[in-house]
């Protein structure tokens, strides 16, 4: 990062694109912002609280929008959670604090927490966007930080504000890992993304852009810096393993949403195909219909209530007008030069909860585009030979201070639970930022 | 079917919903559409030698979210002509004449000026006088309003004054600026006044501008103490209607004011022993179309108790109210939490530990009641609890569940209803109607006030439920 310019200034401004994916859930004004803050019962030991993994005090930071002291509120946010404003745009909330809002039982809706959450954010970038934090006095200690996405953004945060220096390296241009190339576009613009990094960068967390980091690398940040956090995330999606897969007009979700977020993808072929049905097909398939695409089809083995998108998203993709083939397989992508069809087969549950062809059940749909989306591997080669240990392609680590097996190496994040959601990643950075700081100081006190 | 129909010291009144002297009686055309609304009466905005008001004159205090919990004003008495309003009055008089119109009187203190000004508001048609002896603002520092009310020789002297001359009932209209009300009333009726209305204004500041520290509402950068009333006065007037009715040389037909907004406002201040109400700031907030609700709302509330005419309800609650040392020491009651209604809020939890007795406890879903579990435990456990989000395949049904169907035992709390003293407060920091009910214990306990115990000699202290 050079000293003049922001992350935000860098982001690669495509009218267009913002134009095509307008904010889902638009922000309040103040008026309805004070309106619903006031609707809060302001319950104690919240269950918002409770069920937001970061422990965002909910109803203390909503009471600040209600009494205008914005500046508390989104320093109460942020002691939390240091990505809040984007946890306000793509949080599941749904299934978090708004779920357990007591107004559902009480026959009203729940408070409107993400939205009034964002409005709070909003209002101190609009006061200039200072941090209210400061970086704590030097303790001559330093953290490399692997992967520069949210776990090591929120571990990073912590450190800092112990006086830990934080040296984040990604292989990316810019920070932000999949909160900045991940995310749909109608919920978290990659600009914001960047502008909350800046926010970040004002605790002085350094970064090494374009520094993909292998085995020998890390032995050697390892060797030059007190711990290691492991912020890697997930690997790549995998292929199918069908024909034709290699056909030109393949391709997978994540380079796909990657693409059109940061304007070098502008538009969508007619047919598009989307294989899976994670939230991370979802928003490829939403986002190649307002890319222009006429027909979506997203494609999977089982029915709609194994699904692994949350229901609001799969709501949301039928009313953006996604339309769902289930309990069908491909085959083979067909096509000359460029895809031009799949080859599908229907499926059907065996009595032990197999899946089974049905035979003579196979059919064509012609497509443009096919994207995969069959949830991410694990970096288990990345960790090979290390002593860091994994289960099931996952890094282990103590819940409580993010700690692996290795005692110099921490982990949060994608790669430690398999793949979460953004508050998530916060939450195991953030734990991981304290316990290795804990660890640190308890290191010195033996030595 | 109920009527509404009263008489209110010999004035008969369509029913007992007047407004109060105040800007929505400010003249003919507004009364006039006031009483096409359904009011049955308007005391005219205080006539007198006429004056010059401010810009601004108004301000309120919001709460929560909502407009005008109280408004305070520091304008004055008319500031039109009297010949003009005493006009407009016949008018009004000559095309309503069965609706009652009073006038606000107020006069510099001398005998000729009252004795013209009550004889040209009788001429005009006035069915009643009504005498300013309240406005806190203004008027009072030019010896008149709240001066004349603060004194009760002056109050009993103008009140003389009137009688002398007035041929239609005299009001006195007390001010609540004074340490007992009970005082000038008395000397309003020793001098021979027919009825009081009460109360006015009260003294206030609503606040301050944090931006400039000008205080509202702001005239040129300075503002002076005005007149509070609205919603958030009510408790204050029922009190002090309480205190003048229930006081035999004091109690006279009574005109209840003080942030009436509803039918159950008016009921309040009848079973009170008031006889008519007057209404401003609901008005001043939502216009006069609010007077069909409360004559609705009253009607309806009079049917299912089966009361016929107002008589038959007014003063009702006057004896409910006596003196702290008749009360039952040795009646108990103990807070009850309905688990079926409880949302887990737990403000009740947080009331009883900080603002009360410290005997609700979230100990339900603990193995064994746990008394000594603090607040600050609680949070804290919460704190460290580590959650993350549900996948939907996985456990998102059962997270579901608890969120939105059902509370968790866990947050529902208990009350220990050994320690509860019954004080209510749990009750009223509830969002859920009766989802918190306060029921009677059989102690076994004859009832004993504190004046039966220190005549018997008992022990002064302690509770004998404990």
């Amino acid at each position: 990062m050079s000293e003049s310019t922001t992350f935000y200034a860098q982001a690669p401004a495509s009218p267009e694109i913002s134009e095509r994916f307008p904010d889902l859930h638009p922000a309040f004004t103040a008026t309805a912002a004070v309106t619903e803050a006031n609707r809060c019962l302001y319950c104690f030991d919240a269950p918002c609280t409770g069920a937001c993994p970061t422990h965002i005090d909910v109803p203390r930071f909503i009471k600040k929008i209600a009494s205008g002291n914005l500046e508390g509120s989104a320093k109460t946010i942020l002691d939390a959670n240091i990505l809040g404003a984007s946890c306000a745009r793509v949080c599941p909330v749904d299934v978090l604090c708004e779920g357990a809002c007591v107004m559902h039982r009480y026959n009203e809706q729940p408070i409107a927490i993400a939205r009034l959450q964002r409005f709070a954010m909003d209002a101190l970038y609009e006061s200039g966007g200072r941090l209210p934090f400061s970086p704590g006095a030097d303790t001559g200690k330093s953290v490399a930080l692997i992967g520069g996405g949210p776990a090591s953004l929120a571990c990073a945060a912590e450190l800092r504000r112990r006086g830990i220096r934080a040296v984040i390296f990604d292989a990316r241009p810019l920070p932000g890992g999949l909160n900045t190339y991940g995310v749909a576009e109608y919920k978290l613009p990659l600009a914001e993304s960047l502008r909350e990094i800046d926010l970040l960068a004002q605790l002085g967390v350094e970064f090494h852009f374009g520094a993909a980091v292998d085995g020998e690398r890390l032995a050697e940040l390892e060797s030059r810096h007190d711990a290691v956090f492991l912020g890697v995330g997930l690997g790549a999606i995998p292929r199918l393993g069908i024909a034709g897969e290699q056909l030109a007009g393949v391709t997978n979700a994540l380079d796909y949403i990657a693409g059109y977020k940061s304007g070098r993808i502008t538009s969508a072929p007619e047919r598009v195909a989307v294989i899976g049905a994670g939230n991370t097909a979802i928003d490829a398939a939403n986002a190649s219909l307002r890319l222009g695409a006429r027909a979506v089809h997203v494609i999977y083995r089982r029915g709609p209530e194994q699904m692994s998108a949350f229901a609001f998203e799969y709501d949301h993709a039928k009313q953006e007008g996604v339309e769902f083939l289930w309990h069908v397989m491909a085959e083979r992508v067909v096509g000359a030069e460029r895809v031009e069809a799949l080859e599908l087969v229907r499926l059907e549950a065996a009595s032990d909860g197999s899946l089974v062809l049905k035979e003579g059940e196979n059919f064509r749909l012609p497509v443009d585009l096919v994207v995969l989306a069959i949830g991410q591997s694990t970096h288990a080669d990345f960790f090979r030979g290390g002593r860091v240990k994994l289960e099931r392609g996952r890094v282990v680590i103590d819940r409580e201070t993010g700690q692996t097996s290795d005692p110099r190496y921490f982990a949060g994040g994608d790669c430690v639970n398999g793949g979460r959601e953004v508050v998530d990643a916060v939450a195991d950075g953030k734990r991981a930022g304290i316990g290795i700081a804990v660890w640190l100081e308890g290191h010195d006190a033996n030595a | 079917m109920p009527t509404l129909e009263t008489r209110f010291a010999g004035i008969r009144c369509m029913n007992p919903f007047w407004l109060a002297s105040a800007p929505p009686t400010n003249c003919g055309e507004q009364i006039m559409r006031a009483f096409d609304a359904g009011w049955g009466g308007a005391v005219w905005k205080t006539i007198g030698a006429p004056i010059t008001n401010t810009s601004s004159r108004y301000s309120s205090i919001d709460w929560n979210g909502q407009r005008m919990m109280g408004l305070n004003n520091i304008e004055l008495i008319s500031d039109r002509p009297i010949e003009v309003n005493l006009r407009e009055l016949a008018e009004v008089k000559r095309r309503y004449p069965k609706h009652t119109v009073i006038a606000s009187l107020m006069v510099e203190s001398n005998r000729e000026a009252w004795h013209e000004i009550v004889e040209r508001a009788e001429d005009a048609g006035a069915d009643g006088l009504e005498l300013n002896f309240g406005c806190p603002h203004g008027m009072s520092e030019r010896g008149m309003g709240s001066a004349v009310g603060q004194v009760p020789e002056y109050c009993g002297q103008i009140t003389e004054w009137v009688k002398e001359r007035a041929r239609t009932p005299v009001i006195v209209k007390l001010t609540p600026n004074i340490s007992d009300i009970r005082m000038p009333a008395r000397a309003a009726k020793k001098a021979g006044a027919d009825a009081l209305s009460a109360i006015n204004t009260i003294n206030s500041i609503t606040g301050i501008d944090l931006d400039t520290l000008e205080p509202r509402p702001n005239v040129d950068g300075k503002s002076s103490h005005g007149g509070y009333c609205g919603p958030a006065v009510k408790p204050i007037a029922l009190n002090m209607v309480q205190q003048v009715m229930a006081d035999e040389s004091a109690a006279l037909p009574m005109s209840g004011i003080g942030g009436i907004a509803s039918w159950q406002d008016v009921a309040e201040f009848l079973l009170l022993g008031a006889g008519t109400v007057q209404v401003c700031t609901a008005v001043m907030h939502y216009g006069y179309r609010i007077v069909e609700d409360m004559a609705d709302g009253l009607l309806a509330w009079m049917r299912r108790k089966g009361f016929e005419t107002l008589d038959d309800f007014r003063g009702l609650s006057l004896p409910k109210v006596q003196d702290w040392k008749h009360l039952n020491l040795n009646y108990k009651i103990v807070a009850r939490i309905h688990a079926d209604k409880c949302i887990g809020c737990e403000l009740c939890y947080t009331a009883c530990w900080d603002g009360a007795h410290q005997c609700i406890h979230l100990d339900r879903a603990l193995p064994s009641p746990d008394k000594t579990r603090t607040p600050e435990m609680v949070t804290a456990e919460s704190l460290a609890r580590i959650s993350t989000t549900p996948i939907a395949k996985l456990d998102l049904k059962s997270a579901d569940k608890a969120g939105a169907s059902f509370t968790p035992l866990s947050r529902i709390p208990r009350v220990d209803e050994e320690e509860c003293v019954g004080c209510n407060l749990c009750s009223l920091v509830c969002p859920v109607p009766e989802c918190i009910t306060m029921e009677r214990v059989e102690n076994g306990l004859e009832p004993e006030t504190w004046e039966e115990r220190m005549q018997s000699g008992a022990a002064v202290a302690g509770n004998p439920n404990h």
